[in-house]
């Protein structure tokens, strides 16, 4: 693992190298094969041996313009041809153009009869001629090994191998010599001892019943390569290498937001839902409403006019879509308008790295938008951990780099725990939500929160969600004393909120029509005071009038009284008898 | 095919006109094995066949695309093309009786 990928100049300036073009293998290497030198490649049977020979001579034609000879000791041409037409290598095609050359050497024991001394100058001369013929750069040798049951002595037939990649080392092609897996050693015959330079091994193990088939670079000699066990798959293209480690992450990434189908959700996603081109995980345990949630978004995505592809290991397509019609999410429409595609197969129906070929190819073939993987655990159980996290880093790799949406499903077992591969796999996701089930009060209610969404303010609130004939409707969950309510708790804790606000409204109206009254009481006293008021001021004036006509009416009397009695004089004594006291005092 | 030829008495083999040995004779230039081999095939057909062999040799280093339809590998490499079965024998041919087997000469002797 240490040794990948940072080192892709250094061994290239000593050593040369001969890309093979099979995926990811050029990684592993820093570069290929070593160019001008034989490569052995062991393994046993099935395992991919004559396809990687194969493929390095294709892809030699095709993506590097080297021509190759394909020297076959146990297939003939036919055969050969018709083996690799299902990966889509046009076989023929190249050796009509004169790019590949099959030379088949048939050895049949029974015919030979061995008299005296020999050596295997009627190989070198037949390789020879095909290699110039065509001018090839590239051999292969599958298998040679078929010479030890040829051909009896093997005294001469280890001598002339010998020979023979010294010759081919001389002759400066890139050959890779195919050889059966041995019990104690590489190969049955020991053909390690002869190619010193590269060795490449490759195995099929069978793990729970499940076969996976894994590459490991055994030997370079005078470069640097990955040791590990790398798992590999042999797809519709051919070969491809999973080399995790390598995995660059320099994606591109999109400011762009994806709804989920959920108002609600995307509201608790900061409003506006997902990245698009981000990994997402839905994890909960079982009936948690997974699958609902991944429908409701793989809808609300194809009804937006993108292409949804959804991968099922656990339904079939036609399950989903009547299940997903009771809760009223309808996708058949979708799917005949090409929009939304199912894929579904068993988990156990192949090993891990087919599961990701067979994706691959369906993504390749469908250009989606957004992906689903439902469950993502299901495939776990056809791999390792470390294959799974491999895989899943390998797919999310794909996916980003392709701004595809993925959307994976994962069912955990306990409730309140996160599992060890959960975890692990977490943290190659970009958005968490969890899924739970809250049981109380005689009933099993779901839940919902986001444990994270990179890069985007997120709720951190617990939310319940309800499933109905209507489809998925969030709300809020109530706290209180013994946790989060949910269902009726929830019902009832609201029923009671509401009593208590319509009980304050009640008060808050009995209250006012109080004062009203008051104010009534009150104007309605105002206006008698002011009308006692009123009748008093009237009293008055007609009093005071009364008093003013009657002064009047006195004066007039006394003076005509006066008059009469001449008394005119009466006041000025007055005041005189008053001015004469004060200057006594004085 | 052995168990057949074996049933034959040797009185018939001489005169039956189908026996006739087309012989081919893979080298690959003039190396000491292969000038060995052909003065074995000689010395083994003159006092086996007299007459009724006909020997070709053929010199991968000029003709090498001959090498294909007798899938030859081993040199030098003897082919019997007639009669039928076709059979090879490899080797400098120094061991006469092994050839003779392998000519499947032994019943005509």
């Amino acid at each position: 693992m240490k040794n990948n990928g940072h080192q892709l100049t250094s061994p290239a300036a000593f050593l040369p190298k001969c890309p093979t073009g099979i995926q990811g293998l050029d990684e592993i290497t820093s570069g290929g094969l070593p160019r001008g030198r034989p490569t052995l490649v062991c393994g046993s049977a099935g395992c991919g041996k004559t396809l990687f020979a194969i493929e390095f001579l294709v892809r030699g034609a095709v993506q590097f313009g080297e021509a190759g000879v394909f020297m076959s000791f146990e297939e003939t041409g036919a055969e050969l041809k018709a083996n690799v037409m299902s990966l889509g290598f046009d076989l023929a095609g190249l050796v009509r153009e004169k790019k590949i050359l099959i030379e088949h050497v048939h050895i049949e024991r029974n015919e030979i009869h061995e008299t005296g001394e020999y050596d295997l100058e009627g190989l070198f001369v037949r390789l020879n001629h095909a290699i110039d013929s065509i001018g090839a750069k590239r051999v292969v040798l599958d298998t040679l090994e078929a010479l030890f049951a040829g051909l009896p002595n093997e005294a001469i037939l280890r001598a002339e191998l010998r020979r023979l990649f010294r010759w081919l080392k001389d002759k400066g092609v890139t050959a890779v010599i195919t050889a059966e897996r041995g019990r104690e050693q590489l190969t049955r015959h020991g053909l390690e001892e002869y190619v010193s330079d590269c060795v490449i091994l490759l195995d099929h193990k069978v793990n729970d019943q499940i076969a996976t088939r894994h590459l490991r670079v055994v030997k370079y000699r005078g470069a640097q390569h990955g040791t590990n066990e790398f798992p590999f798959l042999i797809g519709a293209d051919g070969i491809s290498v999973l080399p995790i480690t390598s995995l660059a992450l320099n994606h591109k990434v999109s400011n762009r937001r994806i709804a989920t189908g959920i108002p609600r959700l995307d509201a608790m996603l900061g409003g506006k839902g997902f990245f698009r081109g981000s990994s997402i995980l839905l994890s909960g345990t079982s009936g948690t409403g997974k699958t609902i949630i991944a429908a409701n978004f793989a809808q609300a995505a194809a009804k937006r006019g993108e292409r949804v592809l959804f991968f099922s290991f656990e339904e079939s397509p036609n399950q989903i879509i009547r299940n997903m019609r009771s809760i009223g999410l309808r996708l058949e429409p979708l799917v005949k308008d090409g929009l939304l595609r199912f894929h579904s197969a068993r988990p156990s129906l192949y090993g891990l790295e087919m599961h990701l070929a067979t994706i691959f190819k369906e993504i390749a073939a469908f250009n989606p938008e957004v992906v689903i993987i439902d469950p993502i655990t299901s495939l776990m159980a056809s791999g390792t951990d470390s294959e799974c996290k491999g895989m899943v880093t390998r797919l999310i790799d794909y996916l980003k780099a392709g701004q595809v949406t993925s959307l994976f499903t994962s069912l955990t077992q306990t409730t309140h725990s996160v599992n060890q591969s959960e975890s692990e796999m977490s943290s190659l996701m970009d958005a968490w939500i969890l899924l739970q089930d809250f049981e109380g009060n005689g009933e099993r209610n779901r839940v919902l929160y986001v444990l994270k969404a990179r890069g985007m303010a997120h709720s951190n609130q617990i939310r319940e969600f309800l499933i109905s004939d209507r489809g998925i409707d969030v709300v809020d969950a109530y706290i209180g004393p013994s946790g989060v309510l949910t269902g009726s708790a929830r019902a009832a804790q609201g029923a009671l909120e509401k009593a208590a606000v319509l009980a304050g409204q009640q008060e808050a109206a009995q209250l006012k029509r109080e004062v009203d009254r008051k104010r009534t009481a009150l104007e309605r006293q105002i206006g008698g005071m002011r009308s006692d008021y009123e009748s008093e001021a009237m009293e008055l004036r007609r009093i005071a009038e009364q008093v003013g006509t009657r002064t009047f009416v006195l004066g007039t009397e006394r003076a005509a009284s006066g008059l009469l009695r001449q008394a005119d004089v009466k006041v000025p004594s007055n005041t005189r008898n008053h001015g004469r006291n004060g200057k006594l005092h004085g | 095919m052995r168990a057949k030829a074996l049933k034959r008495p040797p009185s018939t083999a001489g005169p039956r006109p189908a026996k006739f040995w087309r012989l081919r004779l893979y080298v690959a230039g003039q190396t000491p094995k292969s000038l060995t081999a052909f003065s074995n095939l000689k010395k083994i057909c003159e006092s086996h066949l007299n007459g009724r062999y006909k020997i070709e040799v053929i010199d991968l280093l000029e003709r090498p695309e001959l090498s294909r339809g007798d899938q030859i590998l081993a040199l030098p490499t003897l082919v019997r093309k007639l009669p039928e079965p076709v059979r090879k024998i490899i080797g400098d041919l120094s061991d006469t009786e092994r050839v003779l087997v392998g000519l499947d000469l032994r019943t005509a002797l």
